[in-house]
């Protein structure tokens, strides 16, 4: 790890230091005849935000996700994570980008079925080529973390819909990313297993992570200190609440 | 002024990640290396059988020994039977590099039956020769029953049988009697079957003086036995015909009897390359069946494989672990196979007596072409894993 990157994380002189990512004029467009997912969204979300990103189905706000993950590029305009211009890089240095700084927590989970929590979370680390040992000891830090110490032998298929979630997000920390991307994180759960997401999520952006929430669910949103409003493909709404809300839902 | 790390997926993890996808789906990966292993143990029972075989006929040559060559009676150019002179044994005994020799002389139109009720044209096909007292020696023969002529024996109406003329007279035990000529002759010996010259094995066997009195006169030899010294086989074979022949030298026929061992080995190996080849349609069929495997397994996982991109393996990432699937897959196989075919090879060799005798580098080459298969099978399906975009591998 170099100095150039500690640098970025603590220093003020350079103001896009303070970016964690930027979308600049963002089109994206797929499949024939062209479909408009994306037109034209700029955005950009500074180191310690925790935004949420809320509209209807179909809006754009899963391929918004995509884009700011680097798991898709855009057709037009210029994205950058955490200092890197995504459209210039190669398929293996966003990857790095991803192994090393990006954070993704799935509606679905996607856990891997017949290994351990521990093994799963442990995963979070294995394309950074970190030793097996110190993965699943950082795993096992990750999961005390969300408050899951008392599982970590436990296979996905014996947890709550609830446990699962922290799981995948204790997976989605454990290399402790720059950013953290939730596509729907409590889409799949009741209110209580919901409440208790939205509370880790809180507690892990107090501690310092930023994170972006895509979800149709305003309640939710309402409770976020940042909510930016997608529809058509289109940013139509970025309102940021008072910090005396953000107090009262933590 | 930004530092990109990179990804990076350790070696160790790699082949983790091939092995897990098959413990995940276990009767999938034993069906699909199953293929393999029959194609690789039918291989290496094959060659191992075939190995085998030659070994014990390396052994059987080493103990009959290879120095044996045998002049025999030729044709003129008229089609006409050319006797060899009386003289044969003698002058066949003094050429350079001869250890041992001996004859055998057709009694013409003679037969050879149990009584006399049995019609004169039931030979049998076998023939009455009489036997100079070296012959057992030099043809490499035992005897099963009885003995050999001794030198009182050879002038009196004995006999000593070949193998198979005594099993066609069903003469069991030395004692009894059979009728040659019209005179009763007492059986002394039987013979066990002689390798490296058959036509004993029918044969009838009198001395040479009871051979004399039975046509009135001397036999001719019709063929001579020589026990040559190992490194002038050749030498000795092109002087033979001149020297117990020396008008006609083309009369002659020289053979060599353990060539014709040989040469029927030559005829297995010819087949023996036939069943590789189909063992190694087998071993293709294998490999059709990992890549079958494989593409399927990689329809099957694109949310994986979106996970792990979205983790951060690279493209090469991807295609590794898929890549490391297929080659542990048919390696599994391989070995398996590799096993199988020992144990065929050691229960057939076991079944004829044979030594085991499997050449190492078959072993090694059953392995190796395992690998390349696995290479070969699993690329395709890898790359096509590696190219499934990330988006909407996860959305499926």
């Amino acid at each position: 790890m170099s100095v150039a990157q500690v640098d970025a994380g603590t220093s003020r002189v350079d103001p896009a230091s303070d970016v964690v990512v930027e979308l600049e004029e963002v089109g994206r467009v797929y499949g024939q005849p062209p479909t408009i997912a994306l037109d034209g969204v700029s955005l950009r979300v500074r180191r310690g935000e925790f935004v949420a990103i809320v509209g209807p189905s179909g809006s754009g706000k899963s391929t918004l996700l995509n884009v700011l993950g680097t798991l898709d590029r855009p057709t037009t305009g210029t994205v950058t994570v955490d200092g890197v211009d995504v459209a210039s890089s190669s398929d293996a240095e966003l990857s790095g980008l991803r192994a090393h700084r990006i954070g993704f927590v799935f509606q679905q989970f996607h856990l891997s079925e017949g290994i351990s929590t521990v093994d799963n979370v442990a995963m979070g680390l294995l394309y950074t080529g970190t030793p097996r040992r110190e993965r699943r000891r950082r795993a096992t830090e990750a999961l005390e973390r969300v408050g899951l110490a008392h599982r970590l032998d436990h296979e996905p298929n014996q947890l709550s819909g609830g446990e699962r979630q922290r799981v995948a997000i204790a997976r989605a920390v454990v290399h402790r990313p720059s950013l953290l991307l939730a596509d729907e994180p409590t889409g799949n759960l009741d209110t209580r297993a919901s409440d208790s997401i939205v509370e880790l999520l809180h507690e892990l952006h107090a501690a310092g992570t930023s994170i972006v929430v895509i979800t149709h669910d305003a309640e939710l949103a309402a409770r976020l200190p940042r909510q930016v409003t997608i529809r058509d493909g289109r940013l139509v709404g970025d309102t940021t609440t008072s910090s005396v809300l953000q107090g009262a839902s933590r | 002024m930004t530092v990109t790390q990179s990804s990076r997926l350790r070696t160790s993890d790699v082949a983790r990640l091939g092995a897990s996808g098959l413990v995940a789906r276990p009767m999938r990966a034993v069906l699909s290396a199953l293929g393999i292993a029959i194609g690789i143990a039918a291989m290496i029972a094959v060659v191992g059988i075939s190995t085998s075989s030659q070994a014990e006929l390396n052994a059987q040559l080493d103990s009959l020994g290879t120095n044996l060559l045998q002049a025999s009676q030729g044709q003129d150019v008229f089609g006409e039977d050319v006797d060899l002179p009386l003289t044969t044994l003698g002058s066949a005994e003094r050429v350079d590099g001869v250890e041992a020799a001996a004859t055998t002389g057709l009694v013409a139109d003679t037969g050879v039956y149990r009584s006399s009720r049995i019609p004169a044209g039931n030979t049998n096909g076998l023939a009455v020769m009489t036997a100079s007292s070296g012959l057992l020696e030099v043809v490499g023969g035992s005897v099963a029953r009885g003995t050999w002529f001794t030198d009182g024996t050879a002038e009196y109406p004995t006999v000593v049988l070949g193998a198979q003329a005594a099993r066609l007279l069903g003469v069991t035990e030395p004692g009894r009697h059979v009728l040659i000529g019209g005179t009763t002759h007492l059986v002394v010996g039987i013979l066990d079957p002689v390798p490296l010259a058959a036509e004993i094995d029918t044969a009838a066997l009198v001395g040479e003086g009871e051979g004399a009195r039975l046509t009135g006169g001397p036999v001719h030899p019709t063929a001579v036995y020589l026990r040559v010294d190992e490194e002038r086989v050749e030498e000795v074979r092109s002087l033979i015909a001149p020297t117990v022949q020396p008008q006609s030298p083309t009369d002659v026929e020289v053979t060599r009897p353990s060539d014709a061992l040989a040469a029927k080995q030559a005829a297995d190996q010819a087949f023996t390359g036939l069943l590789v080849g189909l063992g190694s349609v087998a071993l293709l069929v294998g490999g059709i069946g990992v890549a079958n495997t494989m593409v399927i397994s990689v329809l099957e996982r694109r949310r994986e494989i979106g996970l792990r991109r979205a983790l951060g393996a690279t493209r090469g990432h991807i295609r590794s672990q898929f890549l490391a699937e297929a080659l542990l897959l048919s390696l599994l196989g391989g070995v398996a196979g590799v096993v199988l075919g020992l144990g065929v090879t050691a229960a057939f060799a076991a079944s004829k007596g044979w030594p085991v005798a499997v050449p190492p580098t078959v072993l090694a080459a059953g392995l190796g072409a395992t690998i390349v298969i696995g290479a070969i099978a699993g690329l395709w399906p890898a790359v096509r894993a590696a190219r499934t975009p990330p988006t909407e591998a996860l959305q499926s």
